[in-house]
């Protein structure tokens, strides 16, 4: 972020100091566009379309020189945290580095330019780059297929609801319950009520985990399914995993494994070990992909043995004898297709480019790291900002700010002030089963220093809103806009520019 | 090579911090019986530069941009990739951050995103967009069931030469919720005759526009139809047809969406690409997914924010619009920057040249002996062309002749086994057209 922009914004058609939005730029007659003319014997543009479907003028795009926009996006990107600007140490976001060399690889011709619906024998490399893939996936979640279609986890998610529900179609078994832990993402609940299932919540216990007792009480023949993130969203492995798997399946529900947090795990423990059926992973998460300020995204879907007939179409297969990658469309029982084409191939090249930098023992290390760096935060910050649930952590821990509530701070205030200490708030008010909430994600690939700078300001943080809260109120400071006003923005609806 | 920066001393350090003598005992919460004993069985890990040969090794496996000339279509297409907009919507500050939950440090793709909203709109003549949607196929879905929810309908009629894929979609995508998916027939000349279609009880008419065959669907007639019967009219249109022709707004649709991977994103073997979704501001609180709005800061500052954020499932849970949370946003930026590139003259030559051309393309392609053109009447970037052959097996011969084409119709519509789908974007000149018609003609001579 640099503050450098102020009065080089100035351009006329702007508001005074204000940062300027590609279409206030805009000055009729300039041009950033170099095409071809159509340089073939064809009739007129009106000859070929009748007038009924013309547009008398093309939409009020901007018009400005390639210089300006150039100017104008490199300014936007200026006003923006990333993680190549610093720690972003997002709970349940895992937003760790993403290798340079991922890029370089996604950007090669010989999978860029590849069109999805070209014959298989044209795109053999793709192909077994994603059998490959394929495969790796398998092994570290101990799964049997997979698909590569959903375009982010929630779409993995709904992909494994509607595999569920053909499980127990085929079965001839109506139910129509999926339990979810009170502690889940949002997406959870969403994605089962859009699979058609009704949402059961089942509460944490004093340890965060999910309640056993309570479990048995929801769990019946109408349940098909129990949805967990395991490490959940309070960073804690849930100890009753195997006796949970073995309730949920001698009730005939299946067990689905929210990839969210899969980061924390990889190499150590396999979801298909602790008994899940289904899985989602979110490879912009575990497998170090750009999040490109909120996607794209990619989340494979991978099933054991006896789903596996119900993936979506179409399966990657290799033949043996002719030595050859292609898509098998034949799946008279899949649930269909989820995705447009094949899943957001670009981002899975950037997956493997990832798996095959670290091999197994860099896949474990994550692991292991993201694990010791939250637990090394968790414990430099315990007395300012006290975790709810005693014991080691996963990837990632709960704070609360709530002893700083007598100061009249809220874990808002914090995550205001932080910025200007110069790092990316953790995520706030989220999980809703601890109240002022701050759940820190620091991830594999921040150094000692960063966190101990990262600690360092928040104990300050907490020593201010004792000393100094209006430090906490202000801010932040350092940013080029503060405080926006959230409730103004939906009354008074303002969801695209127009000329005034 | 992972990219975890501790060194030995730094796992000893904060090891004896936290009180522990081994790393393994982190771990503690798993059940050592539930733990690996051995590494993954996944490859070896490979040095940058193995990685890097290994990786072109893959890539020159699939023939593809070096020896094909693509007129290949069918949802995805060689638009030209000006290279400002990769060097600008790749930067490291959009790619490298998260969905802009904390405002003051993600006023770059907020304002991006409410740009990216605007230029929908201005696209397709509508009020308001969302910060984008998986695909063009995840757009169309969360338009049915935003139609679902507002009418309380579960019947909608799907214009037969939508694309195929996004139909298969449609119906994975709402096989729970007990949604009866009809799709109308087209005519001879590869549309729909709205006018005999009954829409009666139905939560939408959706239409393409142009279709999977290149022809101008009559949108218009489609959203009479629907109208008549209360139900809403979903247009699911081509971006780069927006310089040219009308747009779904001005033709009575109620929802557009679209796939924007042609608005400067490459093919990529079918992603990442980009939903497109814009409706009226009736329907805003219905509206999937995220949405930026401005709003002023505490210093009376233009800025923005994610808004109406109650209808996300982050917040509203189970009776979220929809499940997505993730979406396409860098892939929304390169369309940003592709539109601002192109601006509205550029969109306009964009569109007249793929009209022309194709036009062209019909002339010469249909003087091949054997071969004619489908559909008759308006076309924008595509045209089926009838081949006196099996289709897929002319795809492939003509790919191994160095054009691609295609896709063939017959697994769709096996009473079109003959017929290729060619798609002729700004790329295609003179000269590869005469090439692929040579290619055809020689083929076929065989």
């Amino acid at each position: 972020m640099t503050g450098a922009q102020g009065s080089l914004e100035r351009s006329a058609g702007t508001r005074d100091g204000e940062f300027p939005l590609v279409f206030e730029l805009s000055r009729q007659g300039r041009r950033a566009w170099s095409l071809p003319e159509t340089r073939v014997d064809a009739p007129e543009l009106d000859d070929l379309v009748p007038e009924k479907f013309r547009r008398p003028e093309p939409p009020a795009l901007p018009e400005i020189s390639e210089r300006d926009l150039v100017r104008h996006y490199t300014r936007l990107s200026q006003r923006n945290w990333a993680i190549d600007v610093g720690a972003y140490p997002l709970g349940s976001c895992s937003m760790k580095y993403n290798p340079k060399v991922a890029e370089e690889a996604a950007a090669m011709p010989g999978f860029a330019a590849l069109h999805p619906m070209a014959n298989d024998d044209f795109v053999q490399g793709a192909l077994e780059l994603l059998g490959s893939l394929q495969t790796s996936l398998c092994e570290a979640t101990g799964m049997e297929a997979i698909t590569m279609q959903p375009a982010a986890g929630a779409q993995g998610e709904l992909t494994g609801l509607l595999i569920m529900r053909a499980f127990h179609e085929a079965n001839g078994d109506a139910r129509r319950r999926v339990i979810i832990p009170d502690s889940a993402h949002g997406t959870n609940p969403a994605s089962v009520s859009l699979a058609g299932y009704e949402a059961v919540e089942v509460r944490s216990d004093e340890r965060g985990l999910v309640d056993f007792e309570a479990l048995l009480q929801v769990l019946d023949e109408d349940v098909a399914g129990l949805m967990l993130t395991n490490p959940n969203t309070l960073g804690l492995f849930e100890r009753d995993i195997v006796r949970i798997a073995e309730a949920v399946h001698s009730a005939g529900g299946l067990l689905y494994y929210d990839g969210a947090n899969f980061n924390s795990i990889v190499g150590v423990v396999r979801p298909g070990d602790m008994g899940f059926d289904i899985v989602h992973l979110n490879l912009h998460k575990t497998f170090a992909t750009p999040h490109g300020g909120g996607g794209p995204g990619s989340g494979p879907l991978a099933v054991t043995g006896r789903l596996a007939r119900f993936l979506p179409a179409p399966v990657l297969v290799f033949d043996e004898g002719a030595e050859r990658w292609g898509w098998d469309h034949d799946r008279p029982d899949t649930i269909g297709r989820i995705h447009s084409f094949h899943g957001n191939f670009g981002i899975n090249v950037r997956a493997y480019t990832y798996l095959r930098s670290l091999g197994p023992e860099g896949l474990r290390r994550v692991a292991e790291r993201a694990v010791l760096n939250a637990n090394y935060l968790r414990a430099l910050v315990a007395d300012s900002f006290p975790t709810k649930y005693p014991g080691i952590c996963m990837h990632e821990f709960v704070a609360s700010a709530k002893p700083l509530k007598r100061h009249g701070i809220r874990a808002m205030d914090v995550a205001k002030r932080l910025i200007d200490f110069g790092y990316h708030p953790p995520t706030v008010y989220f999980p809703l089963v601890v109240e002022e909430a701050l759940m820190v994600e620091p991830t594999e690939t921040e150094s000692k220093e960063t966190i101990d700078g990262l600690a360092d300001a928040l104990n300050q943080i907490a020593r201010e809103a004792e000393e100094s809260p209006d430090l906490l109120h202000d801010a932040p400071v350092t940013t080029p806009v503060r405080r926006p006003d959230e409730a103004r923005a939906a009354r008074r609806l303002t969801v695209r520019w127009t000329a005034d | 090579m992972d990219f975890a920066p501790h060194t030995e001393d730094d796992d000893r350090s904060m090891l004896d911090t936290l009180g522990l003598e081994a790393l393994d005992e982190l771990f503690e919460a798993i059940d050592p019986s539930l733990r690996l004993t051995r590494p993954l069985d996944v490859p070896p890990a490979l040095d940058e530069v193995e990685l890097l040969d290994h990786l072109a090794q893959l890539a020159g496996r699939s023939r593809g941009p070096a020896g094909l000339v693509c007129f290949a279509g069918g949802g995805s297409y060689d638009h030209h990739l000006p290279p400002v907009v990769k060097a600008l919507a790749a930067r490291a500050e959009f790619a490298t951050s998260y969905t802009p939950y904390q405002p003051e440090l993600s006023q770059g793709v907020l304002q991006a995103i409410f740009e990216f909203q605007t230029l929908v709109c201005e696209l397709y003549g509508m009020e308001v967009a969302n910060a984008s949607l998986y695909d063009g196929a995840n757009a169309l879905v969360e338009a049915v069931t935003l139609a679902m929810r507002t009418t309380g309908r579960s019947r909608v009629l799907v214009g037969g030469t939508i694309h195929p894929h996004y139909l298969q979609v449609l119906r994975t995508y709402t096989s729970g919720l007990g949604l009866d998916i009809e799709v109308t027939p087209f005519d001879e000349s590869g549309v729909v005759d709205w006018a005999r279609v009954d829409a009666t009880d139905a939560a939408a008419v959706a239409c393409a526009y142009p279709n999977f065959f290149g022809r101008l669907e009559d949108l218009a007639a489609a959203s009479n139809v629907a109208h008549d019967a209360g139900a809403l009219s979903i247009a699911v249109t081509d971006p780069t047809a927006m310089g040219v022709l009308a747009p779904a707004g001005a033709l009575g649709a109620d929802v557009a969406v679209g796939e924007g991977q042609a608005l400067g994103n490459p093919m990529s073997y079918g992603g990442p690409y980009v939903g497109l979704f814009a409706t009226k501001l009736d329907y805003v609180r219905q509206v999937p997914g995220r949405i930026a709005g401005e709003t002023v800061d505490a210093d009376g500052r233009r800025a923005y924010v994610l808004t109406l954020q109650a209808r996300e499932q982050h917040i509203r849970r189970a009776k979220a619009t929809s499940n997505v949370c993730t979406n396409q946003t860098l892939m929304a930026i390169f369309a940003s920057v592709y539109l601002g590139w192109l601006g509205p003259q550029g969109l306009r030559r964009l569109g007249e040249v793929c009209i022309r051309r194709t036009a062209f393309a019909a002339k010469r392609l249909s003087e091949i002996p054997g071969c004619e053109i489908a559909f008759h009447g308006p076309h924008f970037k595509e045209l089926v062309l009838r081949t006196p052959v099996d289709a897929r097996s002319l795809e492939r011969s003509v790919a191994e002749r160095g054009f691609l084409a295609g896709p063939s119709l017959g697994r769709w519509w096996p009473e079109l086994g003959d017929c290729l789908l060619v798609a002729v974007t700004e790329r295609r000149s003179e000269e590869d057209i005469a090439g692929l018609a040579e290619a055809i003609e020689k083929e076929l001579a065989e």
